[in-house]
C-alpha cells in the first residue's frame, strides 16, 4: 500500500516539476532569469503578463489558435456522428476497407501533407484563414471521432432504434432526440480528443498560416530577436498555453478514464 | 449482434468521406505527381520516372543513406520510448489510488502535460534543461556531470526521451487505468479466496483485462513517436549534427526548407506507406483480439482474413461484456 503512494507521489512530481520551472520562470525578470538560479522568483513581476495581455498581436494568437479548434472540433463532431451510426449499425459494401482507410489517416505523419496543404489551401483561397487550419485538422480528427463515437454507440442497444421507429419517430427526430442523448458521455468524450489534438498541432497550423490565422504556437518564436531570448515573456505565453488545457480537463475530470479508453472497455 | 446489410448507409458515411478525400487524397496526388518529376525551378517540370525511389531506396546514394540514418535512428527512438512508457505507465496505472477525491486529483495532473501544444512542450524542456537557466540542467552539471543536450548527441537523445516519457507516459497510464476499471470486484474477491499472490492477480486478472487498451495505447505511441516533430525540432532543431534528426524534421529539412519536391515527394509516399503498413497490422491484430477466441483462421492470407472474416471494432463490446 505504501509502496503504491510513494510511486504516485514520484511520478506527479516528475510531471510538475518542468511545470512548475516554466510557471516560476515566467514569474520573473529577465534580469533575474540570467544572472542567478533562484528556485522561487525572488521579486514576482506579472509585466510578461501584462504584456502578452496589451499586445494585440499576442492576445490575438490565442484568439486564432481557439477560433481553429473551435471550428475543427464543431466540424469533426457534426460529420462524424452520422458516419459514426453508419458504422455501428450497418454493413455495407466496402465498410471495413472504408473504415481502416479512414484510421490511416489519423496515423498518417502530418509532415507528409505540409507542402501539399500549403498548395491545396493556397489554390481554393482559404490559405491564412483559420478554416485552412481547420480543415486540415480534420485529417486526422475526424477519423479519431468516428471511432470514439462507433465505439460508445455500439454501446446502445439497437432495440432502441427499432422501438422508437415503431413509435413514429422519424430517423432524424430519432437521432437528436433519442439517440444523441444516450450518448452524450461520448461526444463530450470525443470533442475533447477534437479539441485536444488541434490545439496542442503545430505543424500545419504554422504551415497554412502567415499574418492574419496565426496560432499563438507559432507567435512564440518571436520572443527570439537580436537582444537575445525573452526567457520571461516566452515562459509567460507558455503558461497562458496550459490553460485552456488544464481548465478543459478540469471539466471531463469525471470522464477521463473511460475517455481515454475511447468508450472501448 | 448481426448489422443488417444497408447501402444507403453510405450516405450517412458520405460527408466524412469527402471531407477526408478532400483533405488526403487531393494532397496525395499532388505528393504523387511531384515524385515522379523532377524541376529546375520556374514551374517547369520534367519527368523522372522512379528515378527519385531507386535513390531514396539505395543506400549507397548520399539521399538513400539519409533517409535510411532517420529511418533506423526513428526506429530506436519509438523502440526506446515502447520499451520504457508501457511498463511505467501500468505501474503507474496500478498505483492509483482506489477511489475518493485524490482519484480526480491524480487524474487532471496526469491528463495535463496531454494537452499542452507540441511546440510549448519543446520550450518547457528547453527552459527546464539548459545548463545555464534550467534547473536540471544546472542541477546535472553541479553534479559534475557533463551535460549539454546542445552539444552531445547523447545528451540529446537522454534529454528526448525523457521529455517524451514526461509527455506520454500519462496516456499509457490513463489507458491502462480505465481497463482496470473495467474489473468487477468480484473477480479480487475470488483471488483472495483462492490464496493468490499480488502478481498472480496481475498476471491472470489485470493483464488480460488490459490488452485491448494496451494494444491501443502501443500503436498510438509507436505511430505518434514515428511522427515526431515539434518537440525535438524546438528542443535540439535535430542537432548536435543530425543526431536527433527523425523522420519528419529530415522530411520537412527537405520540403520546406530546401524545396526539394521530388526527393521530398518520393520520401513522403515511402514514409506514408511504412506508416499504413504497420497500421494494417495492428488493425487486424486488434480485430482479431476484439474476435476474442472465435476459431481464427489466421493462418491464411492476412488480407483475405480480414476481408472476411475479422469483425469491426463495435462488436467487441458485446463479446467482452460476456466474458466479463
Amino acid at each position: 500500500m505504501r509502496g503504491r503512494h510513494v510511486v504516485m507521489t514520484l511520478y506527479l512530481l516528475f510531471l510538475m516539476l518542468p511545470i512548475y520551472w516554466l510557471v516560476n520562470m515566467s514569474l520573473k525578470t529577465n534580469q533575474e532569469i540570467n544572472t542567478s538560479m533562484t528556485l522561487w522568483p525572488q521579486a514576482i513581476t506579472f509585466d510578461n503578463y501584462i504584456r502578452i495581455f496589451t499586445d494585440p498581436s499576442w492576445y490575438g494568437g490565442y484568439l486564432n489558435s481557439l477560433s481553429y479548434v473551435a471550428i475543427n472540433t464543431v466540424l469533426s463532431i457534426g460529420l462524424a456522428l452520422p458516419a459514426a451510426y453508419a458504422f455501428s449499425r450497418y454493413s455495407f459494401i466496402g465498410d471495413k476497407h472504408l473504415f481502416f482507410w479512414l484510421l490511416s489517416n489519423r496515423m498518417a505523419p502530418p509532415a507528409v501533407f505540409a507542402l501539399p496543404f500549403f498548395n491545396l489551401y493556397s489554390a481554393v483561397g482559404l490559405f491564412d484563414t483559420p478554416w485552412a487550419v481547420a480543415l486540415a485538422h480534420c485529417l486526422f480528427n475526424v477519423p479519431l471521432a468516428v471511432w470514439i463515437l462507433e465505439g460508445f454507440m455500439s454501446g446502445v442497444p439497437r432495440e432502441i432504434d427499432e422501438t422508437a421507429a415503431i413509435d413514429g419517430y422519424s430517423f432524424p427526430r430519432f437521432f437528436i432526440r433519442i439517440f444523441m442523448p444516450l450518448i452524450a458521455s461520448g461526444i463530450g468524450v470525443a470533442a475533447f480528443f477534437c479539441f485536444m489534438f488541434s490545439w496542442v498541432e503545430l505543424l500545419l497550423a504554422r504551415t497554412l498560416t502567415s499574418v492574419d490565422a496565426k496560432p499563438i504556437a507559432a507567435t512564440m518564436t518571436r520572443t527570439v530577436s537580436a537582444a537575445g531570448m525573452d526567457w520571461g515573456l516566452l515562459a509567460a505565453a507558455g503558461v497562458l498555453t496550459i490553460v485552456p488545457g488544464a481548465l478543459v480537463i478540469w471539466f471531463v475530470r469525471n470522464y477521463i478514464a473511460k475517455g481515454f479508453a475511447l468508450g472501448r472497455v | 449482434m448481426t448489422k443488417t446489410v444497408n447501402q444507403r448507409a453510405w450516405l450517412l458515411v458520405l460527408p466524412v468521406f469527402a471531407v477526408v478525400a478532400f483533405s488526403a487524397v487531393l494532397p496525395l496526388m499532388t505528393v504523387v505527381n511531384y515524385s515522379v518529376q523532377d524541376t529546375f525551378g520556374n514551374n517547369q517540370f520534367f519527368w523522372n520516372g522512379l528515378g527519385w525511389f531507386q535513390e531514396l531506396l539505395d543506400p549507397s546514394s548520399q539521399f538513400g543513406e539519409r533517409f535510411f540514418d532517420s529511418l533506423w535512428r526513428n526506429l530506436l527512438f519509438s523502440a526506446i520510448i515502447l520499451a520504457i512508457e508501457v511498463p511505467l505507465g501500468i505501474v503507474v496505472a496500478l498505483s492509483m489510488p482506489r477511489e475518493g477525491r485524490s482519484v480526480a486529483f491524480c487524474l487532471v495532473l496526469m491528463a495535463l502535460p496531454l494537452l499542452i501544444p507540441w511546440n510549448v512542450v519543446g520550450t518547457i524542456w528547453q527552459v527546464f534543461a539548459r545548463t545555464d537557466i534550467g534547473l536540471l540542467g544546472a542541477f546535472l552539471n553541479r553534479l559534475g556531470l557533463d551535460y549539454n543536450y546542445a552539444g552531445n548527441a547523447l545528451a540529446a537523445w537522454a534529454t528526448i526521451v525523457v521529455m517524451d516519457v514526461w509527455h506520454w507516459t500519462s496516456l499509457v497510464a490513463l489507458l491502462c487505468y480505465a481497463g482496470l476499471k473495467s474489473i468487477p470486484d468480484a473477480y479480487y474477491q475470488a483471488a483472495r479466496i483462492d490464496g493468490a499472490t499480488r502478481w498472480a492477480v496481475f498476471r491472470t486478472i489485470q493483464l488480460p483485462k488490459m490488452r485491448r487498451v494496451l494494444l491501443i495505447a502501443v500503436l498510438l505511441r509507436f505511430m505518434d513517436s514515428f511522427m515526431i516533430y515539434t518537440e525535438p525540432f524546438v528542443l535540439t532543431g535535430g542537432g548536435p549534427g543530425n543526431a536527433t534528426t527523425f523522420l519528419s524534421i529530415d522530411l520537412v529539412k527537405l520540403a520546406l526548407g530546401q524545396f526539394d519536391l521530388g526527393r521530398a515527394a518520393a520520401m513522403s509516399l515511402v514514409y506514408n506507406l511504412i506508416i499504413l503498413a504497420v497500421c494494417w497490422v495492428f488493425y487486424t491484430v486488434m480485430t482479431n483480439a476484439d474476435a476474442g477466441a472465435r476459431p481464427s483462421t489466421a493462418e491464411g492470407d492476412p488480407a483475405d482474413h480480414a476481408a472476411s472474416g475479422s469483425l469491426p471494432p463495435a462488436t467487441t463490446i458485446e463479446l467482452d461484456r460476456r466474458a466479463a
